[in-house]
């Protein structure tokens, strides 16, 4: 299933670590090969050299939207695709588009210049990977909300880690590549520290060397051996409940589920089916199907559906009420309790 | 992996922060230049970052420089001072004593896993990095994945050949910066041309394994940050899988899991095993078994001495940064409702932390 245009994402931890540039080096160095390139979306943000790298290359001029009372632009995905280049640079993978775009995200746009045949180079940071969002939470205390979902990153053909040390994005910072000084020292403060740099960097690294160990399997066992690999292992299922909990409940059972190649799908009482909107449109997201369940007994109904599900593995949240009587009536399972993580 | 006994870590975390501080103070710094292949460009990246650091005032030289010939390096080089280093018959090494008494304060040296010639003060070119730095002089180095002692063997099973001269992976974790040179494996395969054990494959595993590495080093200084700053954090962003083993626990199953577990995490997995009194000889012998299998697996086995054995577990876990706690469900029978169930207790207690309850005698 693998799409007409081929996908490579320039993996960065933080603004200012070069993912622009450096994708700009590429292109311009694709195009010195004789290759038809253009520039659908490109954010200066103000960064004189990484300007300088655009220089020849056709910029696919963009598209005004009016949104209650002003004017956004945002990329002209259309125009991209009537174009018919080879190549297209697209520059922030994870931005979400003004509301009245065609697409709600840009990673959508993506997807589209990519069914057209079209290749696409794009940059992203690591903290926007959805799978991650408690992970970069606990870290630097910053929820991110401009997000893409794990499977979208799956479909990248190729991963590029662009790399520099924390010390030297810092002191690239104190010099005011990246930022102005004013907003730079503001920066540095809340979440350029040099422990929030190294966390993330840590996590950047682990993301890239998995997604090069998944792409290597695809290519290299034949689809039977994979089909056969995930069913062996683990079956998952997800208790979710109107709890806020549930949005990590189902981000860590994602994330398990992918690692292990294993089925995941989730489930909710009828009880709790009025206010689970959020949680099951998440759910639609993460490509997770989620059922509702009937019964008056809560955990009689999971453990009974676990069972007929061929579930190996019961993923709860700690703070459910029926979570210890769980526990109890599966001793023949696998239950995994997951924490609410609190950061210290 | 070695089995240690736990009393009280913290005089233990006090020294190790303490010895830190002393060793850190007046020694030079060291950044490494991490590439996983011939050609990925390292070489090429230390000497733009030395040229950078000199066109912003920094006194730069040149201590090593081994791939001469190609166009590029040639042309940083040639803006770059050169410590002439001494001749052994054909043979180059640092002049370690003319860089000292030079002085400056940076010195880039390439190619860091090179062995001196028989005959010098020190056996291997990463020992004269550790003097320079003694004299508080800061290193800039390139090094090649297929050089690191640990991961001799892994290098080996991809591309089927085995490095002679290596430096240890504590030298690495010593370095203050790590940077890896990534280049899809893709690309390097097209400049590499047809080589005979470096396939495209080749190049993709090796380029898994620098991440890894390097992701480790990482994993190294947050920790050391983390002590330095006091700050305890429970989420690391490794996973760490703890298996908690009793004499009746089915511990084999919920064992391999765990390793599964760990290896597709690229994780650490540990076990631990509570101290009880009055064990029959069978169950001591069980336990025994357990632990043994436990290392097997490449889990890091720990023996702990306490009277609470929840307690202990739950302390033990969050020192070491778990991020799940594999355990057996309760056996303890439902008449015993006054008696509070440790595997509740566990999950209370296992604050920061998943905790995955295994059936007894089932698969894992």
């Amino acid at each position: 299933m693998a799409r007409a245009g081929k996908l490579k994402v320039f993996l960065g931890y933080a603004a200012g670590v070069g993912k622009t540039y450096q994708m700009l080096t590429e292109a311009q160095l694709l195009k010195q090969q004789g290759r038809d390139i253009v520039i659908g979306w490109f954010e200066p943000h103000g960064r004189k050299e990484t300007i300088a790298r655009t220089a020849g290359i056709e910029f696919i001029p963009r598209r005004v939207i009016q949104h209650r009372g002003a004017a956004f632009e945002e990329m002209d995905t259309d125009a991209v695709i009537r174009r018919r280049p080879e190549i297209a640079v697209v520059d922030e993978f994870a931005h979400a588009n003004v509301p009245g775009s065609e697409r709600p995200k840009r990673w959508q746009d993506v997807m589209a210049i990519l069914d057209a045949g079209i290749d696409v180079l794009t940059s992203l940071n690591i903290q926007h990977i959805e799978s991650l969002n408690d992970q970069v939470w606990h870290v630097t205390g910053i929820r991110v909300r401009e997000t893409i979902p794990d499977w979208v990153m799956g479909e990248a053909d190729e991963v590029v880690m662009v790399d520099v040390t924390p010390r030297a994005l810092l002191h690239r910072l104190e010099r005011g590549v990246v930022y102005s000084a004013e907003k730079a020292r503001a920066a540095a403060e809340n979440f350029f520290t040099e422990s929030n740099l190294t966390a993330l960097r840590e996590l950047a690294l682990r993301q890239t060397a998995h997604q090069i160990e998944e792409r290597r399997d695809e290519l290299r066992l034949p689809e039977p051996v994979l089909a056969e690999r995930s069913g062996l292992d683990e079956r998952i299922l997800l208790w979710m409940t109107p709890d806020p909990s549930s949005a990590m409940l189902i981000r860590r059972g994602r994330r398990v589920a992918d690692y292990l190649d294993a089925p995941c799908e989730a489930i909710y009482m009828d009880r709790d089916a009025p206010r689970m909107a959020q949680h099951l449109n998440f759910c639609r997201n993460l490509r997770i199907p989620a059922h509702c369940l009937t019964g008056s007994d809560a955990a009689q109904a999971v453990a009974e559906y676990a069972r007929s599900a061929g579930a190996t593995q019961i993923y709860v949240a700690r703070c459910t009420r029926e979570a210890g009587r769980l526990v109890r009536l599966v001793k023949d399972m696998q239950v995994t309790i997951v924490s609410e993580r609190s950061r210290n | 992996m070695a089995s240690r006994e736990i009393t009280r870590p913290d005089p233990e975390e006090l020294l190790r922060h303490i010895q830190e501080q002393e060793r850190c103070e007046g020694r030079g710094r060291l950044k490494i230049f991490l590439g996983y292949a011939p050609r990925v460009g390292k070489s090429l990246r230390m000497f733009d970052e030395g040229l950078r650091r000199k066109k912003r005032g920094q006194d730069v030289v040149i201590g090593a420089v081994q791939s001469r010939g190609s166009e590029a390096v040639e042309s940083f080089v040639c803006q770059l001072e050169l410590v002439p280093p001494k001749l052994f018959g054909e043979q180059e090494t640092i002049d370690v004593a003319a860089v000292i008494a030079r002085r400056p304060q940076v010195v880039l040296i390439d190619e860091l896993a090179r062995d001196n010639p028989p005959g010098s003060a020190n056996p291997h070119r990463w020992q004269d990095v550790e003097q320079v730095r003694d004299a508080g002089i800061n290193v800039v180095a390139a090094l090649n994945l297929q050089h690191i002692f640990e991961h001799l063997d892994e290098v080996e099973s991809v591309t089927g050949k085995r490095a002679r001269n290596v430096v240890p992976e504590s030298f690495l974790e010593t370095a203050d910066e790590i940077v890896i040179v990534d280049v899809p494996a893709d690309n390097l395969s097209e400049a590499l041309g047809q080589h005979p054990t470096l396939t495209a494959d080749a190049l993709t595993q090796l380029r898994e394994l620098a991440l890894l590495v390097t992701a480790q080093v990482v994993e190294q200084q947050l920790q050391r940050y983390m002590d330095a700053h006091s700050i305890r954090q429970s989420w690391g962003t490794q996973e760490r899988i703890l298996v908690c083993i009793t004499p009746r626990s089915n511990a084999k199953p919920m064992m391999e899991s765990g390793a599964r577990a760990a290896a597709r995490f690229h994780g650490q997995l540990l076990a631990v095993w509570v101290k009880q009194e009055g064990l029959t000889r069978e169950a001591g012998e069980a336990v025994e078994a357990n632990l043994e299998y436990a290392r097997k697996l490449g889990a890091e086995a720990h023996i702990l001495e306490a009277r609470d054995a929840i307690d202990a577990i739950v302390r033990f876990a969050h020192e070491q940064r778990v991020t799940q706690v594999f355990i057996g469900h309760s056996r303890q029978p439902a008449w015993k409702f006054w008696a509070a169930n440790p595997v509740d207790r566990l999950i209370q207690g296992a604050e920061g932390m998943d905790v995955r309850i295994f059936p007894h005698g089932s698969r894992g």
